[in-house]
């Protein structure tokens, strides 16, 4: 078997005294396309800022392990880390247009990576960004790369925040909610683009959602987040015929779907999800899982259900008789 | 990737420079042209004494000198005086601007950025320094060091970079939290690198504004510096100390006092309405 690009395991991220994240454990096969979906607040964001070290503030590392292409990241020191990051391992965000520098041109910004890094000279830097414009699909390059950002729209510059993440032909791009605040027609060519990308470079990409439209549509495979922890992980198809977590169930019940009934209202998860310093003991999905018994007062391991299948549930084998609520 | 300087971009942004400024830059201009060829355009020597020729009224000659804005009370020529004073009101401002202006923006930059204790340490000592009334610590420091031009340029840096130390810490936490810093960081560029690439350049309009305004105080505090006899030391021509002999002969010799009191005047007057207009112009919010 060849190295994950990308292997998690136990990952924790500590607020004060309270753990945000709590065991997650996340593999990345080369070229694959992951997708990390949950609700708001389950902690996707944190995850991605821990495996790029840029974890600031009150927020630090608590435990776990991080590994690059077999390149541990634990005990890497802060100027390594430096090192890895547009290099090695980049990453790509929401609010395309307030991520990039409003006095900097397109063509400085993409080309960026390199010359900070010191791969090359602001000349070669530039030939190689408009190459780079060029390949994400944005056209006349060289005219745009000496514009500014706001001469830009929004899809435009998502376009140039991948070219400048992959310029240095990362192993691993991880992109949080990039589409996010794009419309749907952009949202379905940065997707589109995401995929040639990934079939062009074997860029692996971990891609942070809360649409499971947009999950099933790229991605490989599936982990499924909540309350700072993986709950369930598996290939996208098996993901989505057989949940074997009560929450992945019910997340796939929100889903609107074109062969139901049109006055039927939309399916939603009773209840919100509690603070991170107001977990229940055991299981943390307790609180909102029809499931739950005494069993859940433990918290349930993630482990294998299926060939290539985890979850964390005591009861994954009654996820299938649950009641459809959709 | 720049534009070349042709004499239409020259032109056009010379244009636009008076447009954001104002025609009050024209009398900073004429001061400023007037400190450079001071020893072109004054008629006679700031500092050649006529014992004859004391306290002269504007317009009046004696022995052979015309006295444009009257004599002094050493029978200086004033209009030559004022000439040469104008030089030192600009470079004592220009430069304990500069100076405190790149000490502060520094500091606040560093304290913004870097957080930690580097934050505790530059901003309580900014917290200190600015509780004591600056013209206080400034007669003080300069009744320690001594007095003199660039013991005033060094006072003056010493009181007042932490004007430009807090507005550049404010500045720098909100820059910091912008995506385009997380970005550049999540693409590997060091802690100099975004302080000066990222951060720098998008907090210098809000430190050009504070140095504007800056400036014109400066202005004042040498002139009180010198009023006071803390400042440039005699004969070297300062408006400050001219008005603070001027006032010993308001009622008989008015043009001591007058004149150099009109050129600050006007000096603080122009520096200041630049200041508003530039940040009346920078502000998202009105452009
Ligand atoms: N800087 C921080 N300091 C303290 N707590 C934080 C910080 N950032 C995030 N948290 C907490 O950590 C939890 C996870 O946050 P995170 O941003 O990872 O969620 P997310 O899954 O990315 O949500 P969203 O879909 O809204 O982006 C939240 O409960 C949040 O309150
Ligand atoms: S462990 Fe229990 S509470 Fe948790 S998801 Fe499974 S059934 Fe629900
Ligand atoms: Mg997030």
């Amino acid at each position: 078997m060849t190295e994950p690009t990308l292997q998690i395991s136990g990952l924790q991220v500590q607020v004060g005294p309270h753990k945000v994240i709590d065991g997650v454990d996340i593999t990345v096969q080369p070229g694959q396309i992951v997708a990390l979906v949950g609700e708001s607040g389950s902690g996707k964001s944190l995850t991605a800022l821990s495996i790029m070290g840029l974890l600031g503030g009150k927020l630090r590392n608590a435990g776990g392990t991080i590994t690059l292409s077999g390149t541990p990241l634990e005990h890497t020191s802060d100027a390594a880390m430096r090192r890895l990051r547009g290099q090695r391992i980049s990453m790509i965000f929401q609010e395309p247009v307030a991520s990039l520098n409003p006095l900097l041109s397109v063509g400085a910004q993409v080309g960026e990576s390199l010359v900070a890094h010191g791969k090359a000279d602001a000349g070669s830097a530039w030939s190689r960004a408009v190459q780079m414009l060029r390949d994400v699909g944005i056209p006349e390059p060289e005219k745009r790369a000496r514009q500014l950002p706001s001469q830009l729209s929004g899809g435009m510059c998502q376009r140039v925040m991948i070219a400048s993440a992959l310029i240095a032909r990362p192993e691993l791009l991880i992109a949080d909610e990039p589409t996010t605040a794009l419309d749907v027609t952009i949202q379905a060519q940065i997707l589109e683009l995401m995929r040639r990308l990934r079939e062009q470079t074997g860029t692996s990409i971990l891609f942070i959602t809360h649409d499971l439209g947009v999950v099933a549509s790229l991605a490989d495979r599936v982990c499924v987040m909540y309350g700072g922890r993986i709950v369930e992980q598996a290939d996208v198809d098996d993901l989505f015929d057989n949940p074997a977590h009560p929450y992945t169930r019910m997340l796939l019940a929100t889903i609107p779907r074109v062969d139901s009934p049109r006055k039927q209202p939309l399916f939603s998860i009773p209840g919100t999800v509690p603070d991170h310093d107001d977990w229940p003991q055991g299981c943390r999905f307790r609180t909102r899982c029809p499931l739950a018994g005494d069993a859940c007062l433990q918290t349930p391991p993630l482990e294998p259900k299926a060939a290539g299948h985890l979850a964390a549930c005591w009861h994954s084998d009654k996820v299938a008789g649950m009641i459809d609520h959709g | 990737m720049t534009l070349a300087a042709t004499p239409h971009h020259v032109g056009s942004r010379i244009a636009k420079l008076y447009r954001i400024a104002g025609p009050f830059s024209l009398i900073l201009l004429g001061l400023v042209l007037i400190a450079i060829f001071a020893p072109l355009i004054a008629p006679n020597d700031p500092n050649s004494q006529n014992l004859m020729g004391r306290l002269k009224a504007p317009g009046t000659e004696a022995r052979g000198t015309l006295y444009l804005l009257g004599s002094d009370e050493l029978g200086r020529d004033l209009l030559s005086r004022i000439i040469y004073g104008a030089r030192v009101s600009l470079s004592v401002a220009l430069l304990s601007v500069v100076l405190s202006g790149v000490v502060g923006t520094t500091l606040g930059m560093a304290a913004g950025y870097l957080r930690g204790w580097t934050e505790t340490v530059i901003m309580r000592l900014v917290d200190i320094f600015l509780s004591i009334p600056a013209i206080l610590l400034a007669i003080i420091t300069v009744a320690v060091l001594g007095p003199g031009f660039v013991n005033v340029i060094l006072v003056l840096a010493l009181t007042r970079w932490p004007r430009y130390a807090r507005v550049a810490y404010g500045q720098t936490l909100s820059v910091a939290g912008m995506p385009y810093v997380r970005l550049a960081r999540a693409m590997g560029a060091s802690w100099p690198r975004v302080l000066l690439r990222h951060i720098l350049p998008n907090i210098i309009a809000a430190m050009a504004v504070i140095a504007t305004l800056e400036f014109g105080l400066m202005v004042l505090f040498e002139a009180g510096l010198s009023f006071l006899g803390l400042g440039v030391q005699p004969p070297t021509p300062s408006w400050g100390a001219t008005l603070s002999v001027g006032r010993n002969y308001v009622t008989s010799a008015w043009w001591i006092a007058t004149f150099p009191g009109v050129c600050l005047f006007l000096l603080v007057l122009s520096v200041n309405l630049i200041g508003d207009r530039l940040s009346e112009y920078l502000n998202p919010k009105t452009r």
